[in-house]
């Protein structure tokens, strides 16, 4: 079996499982955040059962409209509080939180050869640390708070091999946006990717998550790493509970296997309105924009905001361009600050927001105006993404949006002087 | 059995225009379905009565795991969505609040805008009344039949939990 076989089987009364069967899967862990929850807790309550399956395994977490920017999502925010108060569930406030999918592997919510559903579609994030985990919507939060399981098809695995080394300026962005523009929005539609390869292996854990949680925007359920000594690392101060790690059989099948060589590769922008729609920077170079936002569950983590710290140090964003800096959970701000990075963004001119989803997907904190264009180090450019349907949004990597905003157009971290 | 007007997309309608974040404070399935893909067709609610069709060709409802998009597609009276390939959270979303979804490749080639279907969703059949052509939907799985049979995962939750308590 593959690495997603595994662990699922593992989550199941079954020895083996093999792609297309349906299995109900036990869950370590339910996430739901405050677009998901209201409508998984009207349906927890139609189900009418009094408690969560387990209390402890049931996490909600206030990011995509907080601090709260009406009144509606108040209310959203305060019903969150009041469910979680009742169940004893583990809530995240404002202030003591993040964006989920960086805060969750931070607190050691997430382990290894777990197997955990999200009402997120960027849930696929975990993989990272070599567990299945999948976004799903609320109904199915619902129900799987209820019974602490949910069916799922046992998905076919992709693997992909990254050989070669990682240039400057290169990440998981980069190699994740190129994967997307070779096989498409679904090229790996219901299925699962498995990530490997010696520039896989390079790669930092940042870059790691960076990488699964874009796993979606290929169609994907779950992309997946296999645990090394940097996810035994990163776990190790973190883990509160014991944990299995899966290695994939060395006769494990894959539905495909798909190999690149990332050597020389140049940093990749997916312009409008789709995130395989990638070019090379030096394809797109010389398109103005209007705005810079460097964050997200995509690339708003401590080595994100370093590599645009790198760039901005010393430097002025374009008077034209508005930067938008989002540190992804309180940590990782606490931790930027303390490296100074903070202060190298306030004086470049860039306006340093709480951790928010916030502009990601046009809430709030950075909504685009008609005929504007931002680049954006989130996870997904399509119509209307961030603000107005006549609006564009480019992706990039951290370096490549800290390096357009100075120049006022998008360009290449390596022509900044 | 399903009667009613196709309104067709294209590839990888994403749940961002079918019911935009912005409106996201909203969970009210009356209230999303007031702007129901408003962002890439501003006239659909104009013209969507009770029993339209919404057609697509792959990838229908990518992005986001919103659930908020099929309940807006289902309270804005669409009876059904046919497309040549859906999103997969998409789809677990729209078999767990019964908005019935159907898989048929040559249904979306050979079918226009306007045109007048008839659907029978336990046999999977698509007519298309205007051109006068029959198509076959893939199958549900039979897994899948039990949650559609219950009329969606709540209720085919409180059935599996009766059954434990037995």
């Amino acid at each position: 079996m593959n690495l997603a076989e595994k662990i699922i089987a593992a989550h199941t009364d079954k020895k083996e499982v093999s792609p297309g069967e349906f299995v109900n899967v036990r869950v370590d862990l339910i996430l739901a955040n405050d677009i998901t929850a209201p409508i998984a807790i009207r349906e927890f309550r139609r189900i009418g059962v009094s408690k969560v399956f387990d209390p402890k395994r049931v996490v909600m977490v206030l990011d995509h409209f907080v601090p709260n920017k009406d009144i509606a999502t108040a209310e959203i925010s305060k019903m969150m509080r009041e469910f979680c108060a009742e169940q004893g569930a583990l809530f995240f406030e404002v202030g003591k939180a993040g964006i989920e999918h960086a805060l969750l592997p931070e607190e050691g919510l997430v382990l290894p050869g777990e197997l955990v559903i999200g009402g997120d579609s960027h849930t696929c994030t975990y993989g990272a640390l070599g567990a299945f985990s999948t976004g799903v919507g609320s109904t199915d939060l619902a129900a799987a708070m209820a019974t602490g399981d949910i069916w799922m098809k046992v998905p076919p695995t992709i693997k992909f091999i990254y050989h070669g080394n990682l240039g400057k300026w290169i990440g998981g962005k980069d190699l994740i946006l190129y994967t997307i523009g070779d096989i498409g929005v679904d090229g790996a539609l219901y299925s699962a990717m498995e990530f490997s390869g010696e520039a896989i292996d390079a790669l930092s854990m940042d870059g790691r998550f960076t990488m699964a949680n874009m796993a979606i925007e290929a169609g994907a359920k779950a992309g997946l790493f296999r645990v090394d000594n940097k996810t035994q690392l990163y776990i190790k101060s973190r883990a509160r509970r014991p944990y299995h790690v899966y290695e994939p059989d060395r006769d494990a099948e894959y539905a495909k296997v798909i190999e690149y060589d990332v050597s020389g590769m140049e940093p990749q922008v997916a312009l409008p309105h789709l995130p395989s729609n990638t070019k090379t920077v030096s394809e797109v170079g010389g398109i103005e924009i209007d705005q810079a936002v460097i964050g997200s569950c995509t690339n708003g983590r401590l080595e994100d905001l370093r590599v645009a710290a790198q760039i901005l140090k010393g430097r002025k964003v374009h008077p034209r361009v508005r930067c938008i800096v989002i540190p992804g959970t309180q940590q990782i701000y606490l931790d930027a600050l303390s490296e100074g990075l903070i202060e190298i963004f306030i004086k470049a001119g860039a306006v340093v927001s709480t951790p928010t989803c916030g502009p990601c997907c046009g809430g709030h904190m950075g909504v685009l105006a008609e005929g504007e264009r931002c680049i954006s180090t989130t996870n997904r450019n399509f119509i209307g993404r961030m603000g107005s349907p006549k609006s564009e949004v480019y992706l990039s990597n951290p370096a490549v949006a800290a390096a357009s905003a100075i120049a006022g157009s998008i360009i290449s971290p390596a022509e900044i002087n | 059995m399903l009667k009613g007007k196709v309104h067709k997309y294209g590839a990888n309608v994403d749940t961002d225009v079918i019911i935009p974040a912005r409106y996201l404070n909203i969970y009210d399935p009356a209230e999303l379905a007031k702007h129901c893909m408003e962002d890439i067709d501003q006239d659909f609610l104009k013209r969507v009565e009770p029993g339209d069709i919404i057609m697509a060709t792959t990838n229908f409802g990518c992005g986001s795991s919103r659930e908020h998009a099929p309940l807006a597609i289902k309270a804005a009276g669409i009876s059904c969505v046919i497309a040549k390939s859906f999103a997969r959270i998409f789809f677990r979303n729209a078999i767990n609040i019964g908005l019935p979804l159907l898989e048929s490749e040559e249904a979306v080639d050979k079918t226009d805008s306007g045109d007048i279907l008839e659907v029978d969703l336990a046999r999977g059949q698509i007519k298309n009344l205007t051109k006068n052509l029959t198509f076959t939907a893939s199958p549900y799985p039979d897994f899948m039949t039990g949650i559609i049979s219950a009329g969606g995962l709540i209720e085919y939750t409180k059935q599996r939990l009766a059954s434990r308590r037995v």
